[in-house]
């Protein structure tokens, strides 16, 4: 392996760990509160669409973020009052709000624009281009630390940042205050939390709606952050990636995030490694990486690396009485 | 108190309520069509036109809803045992394999009818392998089948696409698939079928795996309602409490039904590997599992009602690619839209009238 890159891999690393971070925090506050969330894929790709659309339209990012937040938390909406309000079976409205992202943000990308289901490519202005931290460019040339920093501690735009502010923030509202206690306690035994005068109903909507957020975060991110408009499926599974990398993490937040670094270090090596051979072995297919996140987490679920216990209540809708 | 338990008529509940979802679910399409500058009204008949107008879009229907009986009844199985298997997708990409291997083995040296059985085994039991690990992990380590079922579809798809491209593909060709079978590897069509009913099949790949399904159809039913199995299976869905309570092995019970379920999925490749393609190809299953989703639940989870529910799913398919054809502002996506209201409104929202109902019911249809 002739000069491997370690710090282009560990920058392309992060910009692929985004996504993956804020879908798996969104799915973090579902499954906690006992609502399956399959549909993380889902919302990811509308807001995608929503942000690029209206970054498209506006001219601003920040217009782009608030549109594609705010669809994500219609789309969680309508999951929580399939779940929640009609006790529907939550898996299959997952799937239905799968197919339904896939299908629409199609449909209405070739209405609107005739580009194949693409919006048009977006303005540099219209986009989070990366911040450069002071000093970067000087720095650069002057060995390990100086590429460092200026590669993997700059340069990144400003979502990225706040995906490695939202770990300390989610891990705080969920440990630290009561909504956070509360919203646990729902996932693991709602009767006592009924019983304690607390409405189910009213906590679950809360999760399902913080989940909202931070999945219209992610499809910000990937529409008009890492790429210049949007394309049409272009979660590719990143949402059911980031449902792995929450159940590796065993549904806690710092290790969610060590998760999603792990699997975007998987990714980001095996575009690396695309057309390269490894000395004695050959060409290592990229197929082997790509099928690697879910590998370990079966490997992880059977039992093998510790056990991975989830929240006891999740995916049964609550009824208070008979 | 609350509506959710006052006891309706079967009509209302396997009958009208699902009508309504599904009116529903149509309705909320018209209005997505509407949006984007077409007439629904246009749009259905045009659809309809292209799915039944003729014997070719009639083969097509039918060809795709093939598709869905299998991947219907793969999923129905395991719901009916109280498990969601997501993962018929990969199992039935898998089950290409079994019956592509089959049929490259004997496609030199035997017809059709020969390679038939060996093509089918191949495809069950490579199917049924790829629903084993999940099922074992559900029934002795408890993790949810969900979960797993849906990692190993990419599992499944990494493999396969591996395999086409390094192992199986045709040396000296670009594209990742197989050669193509000889006659023997292959399934005939049924233009006989078309041709009683005075249709003229073209270019439609209608073949005698609709035959299968069928009677796969028949033994499901047999299965679950007429066999010793099934009704440990239906008391497992009922309540897996009360089944390990009246001596029903848990394990044992979960596994076999993954692999039949698995069994079933892995079938559905026989319809576009050997009937259509006459090759295994990237791709092949393109959706078919999770349609089988919808179709399961449409049909409540039985035969009769998911070769309906499939033929209505095999209509919006092709239906859906005349559509394109002639409104170029509706693209194909349109039918994933649909689809995703169907199962939205079918599967998720399934009670979403059920209280209204329940008050009209008790209001008019006592009395």
């Amino acid at each position: 392996m002739e000069n491997l890159d370690l710090i282009s891999i560990l920058g392309s690393t992060i910009r692929l760990s985004i996504p993956l971070i804020f879908t798996a925090l969104a799915g973090l506050f579902t499954e906690r509160a006992g609502v399956f969330d399959i549909g993380l894929e889902g919302k990811m790709l509308f807001s995608a669409f929503a942000a690029a659309v209206a970054a498209f339209m506006t001219g601003s990012p920040w217009l782009g973020l608030l549109a594609g937040i705010t669809v994500s938390v219609l789309i969680s909406l309508i999951h929580g009052f399939a779940s929640i309000t009609n006790r529907g079976n939550q898996i299959v409205s997952g799937v239905a709000i799968n197919f339904l992202a896939s299908g629409l943000t199609a449909v209405l990308g070739q209405a609107w624009f005739s580009q194949g289901g693409r919006t048009p490519p977006l303005a540099a202005s219209a986009r989070f281009t990366e911040i450069v931290f002071p000093y970067a460019a000087e720095l650069r040339d002057t060995g390990f630390l100086g590429r460092f920093y200026a590669n993997i501690i700059s340069g990144h735009n400003i979502l990225t940042y706040l995906a490695f502010l939202a770990v300390p923030a989610s891990w705080w509202v969920l440990y630290r205050t009561r909504f956070g206690l509360r919203l646990r306690a729902v996932g693991e035994n709602p009767g006592a939390v009924d019983t304690a005068g607390i409405s189910v109903t009213f906590l679950r909507y809360r999760a399902t709606i913080c989940a909202g957020i931070l999945c219209g975060f992610a499809g910000t991110y990937l529409s008009i952050a890492q790429s210049a408009g949007f394309v049409k499926d272009m979660s590719a599974g990143k949402g059911y990636i980031a449902l792995a990398a929450l159940i590796f993490a065993k549904w806690r937040p710092v290790p969610v995030m060590l998760a999603c670094l792990l699997f975007g270090f998987l990714d980001a090596f095996a575009n690396f490694m695309q057309g390269k051979s490894v000395p004695g072995i050959g060409e290592v297919p990229v197929q082997i990486f790509q099928a690697l996140p879910y590998v370990l987490t079966c490997v992880l679920l059977a039992g093998f690396i510790g056990v991975a216990r989830p929240p006891k209540a999740g995916g049964v809708p609550y009824v208070k009485e008979r | 108190m609350s509506t959710a338990s006052v006891p309706l008529p079967n009509w209302i509940t396997y009958g009208l309520m699902p009508f309504l979802n599904l009116v529903v679910a149509f309705l909320i399409s018209g209005v997505v069509v509407w949006f984007i500058g077409e007439s629904p009204l246009d749009a259905v008949t045009l659809l309809l036109q292209g799915a039944l107008g003729n014997g070719e879009g009639i083969g097509f229907t039918l060809y795709y809803a093939t598709n869905f009986i299998f991947t219907g009844l793969s999923v129905a199985v395991a719901y009916h045992a109280g498990l969601f298997n997501i993962g018929s997708e990969g199992q039935a990409y898998v089950g290409g394999l079994g019956a592509a291997l089959a049929s490259l083995a004997l496609d030199h040296y035997v017809p059709w009818y020969v390679t038939m059985p060996f093509a089918v085994a191949g495809a069950a039991i490579f199917g049924a392998t790829w629903a084993l690990i999940p099922a074992w992990l559900q029934a002795k380590r408890g993790s949810h089948i969900v979960i797993t079922t849906i990692m190993f579809n990419f599992i499944g798809a990494a493999m396969m696409v591996y395999l086409l491209v390094h192992v199986l593909i045709v040396p000296g060709k670009m594209a990742p698939e197989t050669r193509v079978f000889l006659e023997g590897g292959q399934l005939p069509k049924l233009d006989w079928l078309i041709a009683m009913f005075g249709g003229k099949l073209g270019p439609a790949p209608f073949n005698v795996s609709f035959l299968i399904a069928l009677f796969m159809c028949v033994v499901v039913w047999v299965l679950i309602w007429r066999t010793k199995l099934g009704y440990e299976i239906r008391t497992l869905g009922a309540s897996p409490t009360a089944a390990i309570y009246a001596g029903i092995p848990y394990v044992k019970t979960v596994i076999i039904t993954m692999l039949i379920s698995g069994g079933l999925a892995g079938m559905m490749a026989l319809n576009p590997v050997l009937g259509a393609s006459a090759r295994l190809q990237v791709e092949f299953v393109g959706g078919a599992g999770f349609v089988g989703i919808a179709v399961s639940l449409m049909g409540r989870s039985h035969p009769l009602g998911i070769v309906l529910a499939a033929i209505l799913f095999g209509v919006l398919y092709q239906g859906g690619d005349a559509l394109s054809f002639d409104m170029p502002k509706i693209t194909r996506d349109m039918i994933v839209v649909i689809q995703g209201l169907v199962i939205l409104f079918a599967g998720a929202l399934e009670y979403l009238f059920r209280p209204a109902i329940v008050r009209v019911w008790q209001r008019f249809g006592k009395a």
